[in-house]
């Protein structure tokens, strides 16, 4: 129905198209409104924070806040220049200055990181900062020698810009040698690469004993009438729902080697009193212990898929005169895979960042990277160093899921 | 980054937001806050009207220096170990605090001289002596019981297994003492590439047999379980163990590691006259005293020695169980915090490294 300008109006003479807008953009702002909640809940509990660390693990103005005068005479003098008197007395302002507004230590933990022992070498020698009177260099030499270390400059060069990779060079077990070229670090304080690699292999572990236990379960959940179902259903979500340091504790109370199980097999004679096995606080009881909390997050997925599933395929394959094997192989399993898929890359993402479990029964060889980021976190209070494991972590986690996503295709993954 | 940082802490914090006559003091938890909370706390309310909100932490230093750091302080006092109340006094994370302000010993002896030498630092002041040493579990070595730090490290003569601190800080100092070296000179051998790899290969000839611990109620729980025979812990935690749940451990006191705990006052405390009031009344002679009725830390007062008494359990007398009766001043190690200041990030490094490998 048109008339003869050839547009189409509403009742109230307004053109169709503009009413049409309106009221869509109503329902968009309304719906938006519905989303605001949470969409304000994660961007500041989620993302703001989280890029925050980020944040700090490429950008530390400790020491470049705290020393401007030796910024900058590394500004004005590139790398390889001699350290001559001028750089000295850049130094000694700066330690008036640190002395002044009590930064010394803050901006000597940040060289620490680079150089051991140079810590110290800020707060005393800012102690005595306004005795120093020019030549500044005899003058700071003669109360600690060891400023004229090539090393401890390389190092507070390489802090006077706040942008600095050295972090992420410390989480790859790298470092920087006089000359500033990139070299491994001393060998027996290389541990983060060890340890990326161990928390790699624990979570395929866990991710294929999780799987391999899960499948029958959920498969047997899937066909089972439905009151035995539920049944066993409930003995899935019963552990799923307790909590994770309950689980964790009677893992304990049942591996340890005063345990119920080494007691049971000292009582039977399996084992002598004197021979009672180690199956906790090492990796052996990490990984029974994450796979049996991570279980339901596989069982679930692929619970959700196979009750999908038609037995009759199956039942047709057989008919056609497929052995049972040929049958699940290639009728059963392939319509599995986005509960697999699902399931494995979610029990896979977990265990990566997997924190308590480890550090409560991983003892000395059990211990994931997630544990070092904890130990800077809280103890050596070093955040910029834990940033950047952190960060790599979520690097990790982000290819394995672009590989996922690229063999089995995320459109697939079916969580429920 | 700061503003930002303020903005996400600030809504956080606003859970705790306090109110004029009230002081949030953050400590350790478990029996440790207990004894606080019963010397100091109370009569400190009582006298003055103020109430004293305790707030358990792992370690107090990390929430104190997230405030800070971030500009919005709820924390008033926090009870810290000594490398941390001197590292955040470097960073400039603290108040100064003047000794002119702590009450004199009752004979007059002014407070700079009543405390323990290193007790009063620039930003802090200690109100406990305490000591990480080896227990054993007596009823597992009925004949010839262990009596030195060399025999910890001996599974030999003492089979079984050892809990030990999942931490370079005190492992490394203890299996040097162990290895023969002096108390006193440990950090000397400490501070070169050769005294670290001494420590490590003494560390070495225990690693199959360490059961490690992190929390300080653990290595009570591991003696009591027989996870383990032997293992260090911190001297308060395992008295309590001894006398107040009757466990037949000892303590060996030969190379205990002795260490204070601090009152620190961050920057930007929002009641800090009223937390100087506390920490001037908290660490005087007869609270000092007080709070060693109710675990066996080491008051750091030389005053507050003569008033310590009966255990709160009526019979049983404190003084030998208390770290810094000279009878159990056997070779002891005293903290460096300092060099732990220093030589944390590489030594930890290689603790982490050997552990992993």
């Amino acid at each position: 129905m048109t008339d003869a300008t050839g547009q189409l109006t509403t009742a109230d003479g307004k053109p169709l198209k503009a009413a049409l807008a309106a009221s869509l953009a109503t329902r968009r702002r309304r719906a938006f409104l519905l989303v605001a909640p949470l969409f304000l809940f994660i961007l500041v509990s989620f993302i703001v924070p989280i890029g925050q660390m980020l944040y700090q693990s490429f950008y530390n103005d400790t020491f470049s806040a705290t020393a401007p005068n030796l910024v900058q005479w590394f500004d004005e003098h590139p790398a390889g220049s001699e350290i001559d008197e001028s750089a000295y007395a850049a130094l000694a302002a700066d330690l008036a200055l640190m002395k002044q507004e009590k930064t010394a230590g803050a901006a000597g933990t940040r060289i620490n990181y680079d150089v051991s022992g140079s810590r110290s070498m800020f707060t005393s020698t800012a102690r005595k900062a306004d005795k120093f009177e020019p030549p500044f260099k005899e003058a700071i030499l003669a109360e600690e020698k060891k400023w004229d270390d090539p090393i401890i400059w390389r190092a507070m060069r390489s802090a006077s810009s706040p942008f600095t990779f050295d972090f992420y060079l410390a989480a790859l077990d790298l470092t920087r040698d006089d000359s500033g070229s990139i070299v491994p670090v001393a060998e027996g304080q290389a541990i983060y690469k060890t340890l990326f690699w161990r928390t790699l292999s624990m979570s395929i572990e866990i991710t294929a004993l999780c799987l391999l236990l899960g499948f029958p379960i959920a498969h047997l959940l899937a066909v089972l009438p439905m009151r035995k179902a539920m049944l066993l259903m409930i003995l899935v979500l019963l552990p799923f729902w307790t909590s994770l340091l309950v689980r964790t504790t009677s893992w304990m109370v049942l591996l340890q080697s005063q345990g119920v199980l080494n007691d049971l097999m000292v009582w039977m004679g399996l084992i002598g009193d004197d021979g009672r096995i180690q199956m906790m606080y090492n990796q052996t009881g990490t990984i029974v212990a994450m796979t049996h909390i991570l279980l339901p997050f596989t069982v679930l997925p692929l619970y959700s898929v196979m009750k999908t599933i038609p037995p009759s395929y199956v039942r047709a394959a057989r008919s056609l005169g497929a052995t049972s094997w040929t049958a699940f192989r290639r009728v059963y399993l392939p319509q599995t895979l986005p509960g697999i898929g699902a399931g494995g890359l979610l029990v896979f993402i977990l265990a990566m960042g997997y924190y308590i479990t480890p550090a409560l029964v991983g003892g000395a060889d059990g211990q994931m990277i997630s544990n070092m980021i904890a130990f800077h976190m809280q103890k050596s209070l070093n955040w910029s160093l834990a940033a950047a494991l952190a960060a790599m972590l979520l690097a990790i986690v982000l290819i394995f899921f672009w590989i996922y996503d690229r063999l089995v295709g995320i459109d697939k993954m079916k969580l429920g | 980054m700061k503003k930002a940082m303020m903005l996400t802490t600030a809504l956080i914090a606003t859970g705790f937001a306090a109110s004029a006559q009230e002081l949030n003091v953050v400590s350790w938890g478990g029996a440790y806050t207990v004894s606080q909370v019963e010397a100091y706390h109370k009569p400190f309310t009582e006298m003055t009207g103020i109430k004293v909100n305790s707030i358990d932490a792992d370690n107090p230093a990390t929430p104190l220096k997230a405030q800070v750091e971030a500009g919005n302080v709820s924390i008033d006092l926090a009870d810290i170990e000594l490398s941390d109340a001197i590292r955040l006094c470097d960073e400039g994370l603290l108040e100064e605090i003047d000794p002119a302000m702590l009450p004199a010993a009752p004979d007059g002896t002014p407070a700079a001289d009543d405390f323990v030498p290193g007790a009063i630092q620039d930003c802090a002041v200690a109100n406990i002596v305490w000591a990480t040493v080896v227990a054993y579990d007596a009823s597992k070595f009925p004949d010839n019981p262990p009596s030195t730090l060399a025999d910890f490290f001996d599974t030999e003569k003492f089979p079984g297994k050892r809990g030990l601190l999942k931490a370079a800080k005190r492992s490394l100092e203890m299996a040097l003492v162990a290895d023969g070296v002096p108390g006193s000179e440990v950090y000397e051998v400490l501070g070169t590439e050769e005294g670290v790899a001494r420590a490590l290969a003494k560390l070495d000839t225990i690693k199959d047999s360490v059961v490690w611990w992190e929390a300080g109620a653990q290595p009570p729980q591991l003696l009591a379980d027989g996870e383990v025979v032997m293992t260090t812990g911190y001297n308060g935690r395992i008295f309590n163990a001894m006398i107040a749940e009757n466990k037949p451990f000892n303590i060996i006191w030969d190379g205990a590691y002795m260490d204070y705990d601090l009152w620190a006052i961050p920057k930007g405390a929002p009641h800090l006259e009223d937390a100087k009031k506390f920490l001037a009344f908290s660490t005087d002679t007869q609270r000092l005293a007080d709070q060693a009725k109710y675990i066996s830390y080491g008051p750091a007062r030389k005053s507050s020695s003569a008033l310590v008494g009966l255990y709160q359990d009526g019979k049983t007398e404190m003084a030998p169980h208390m770290p810094t009766n000279p009878d159990n001043l056997i070779n002891p190690i005293w903290t460096d915090p300092t060099f732990w200041a220093d030589h944390d990030v590489e030594l930890s490094e290689k603790f982490n490294a050997w552990l992993a490998n």
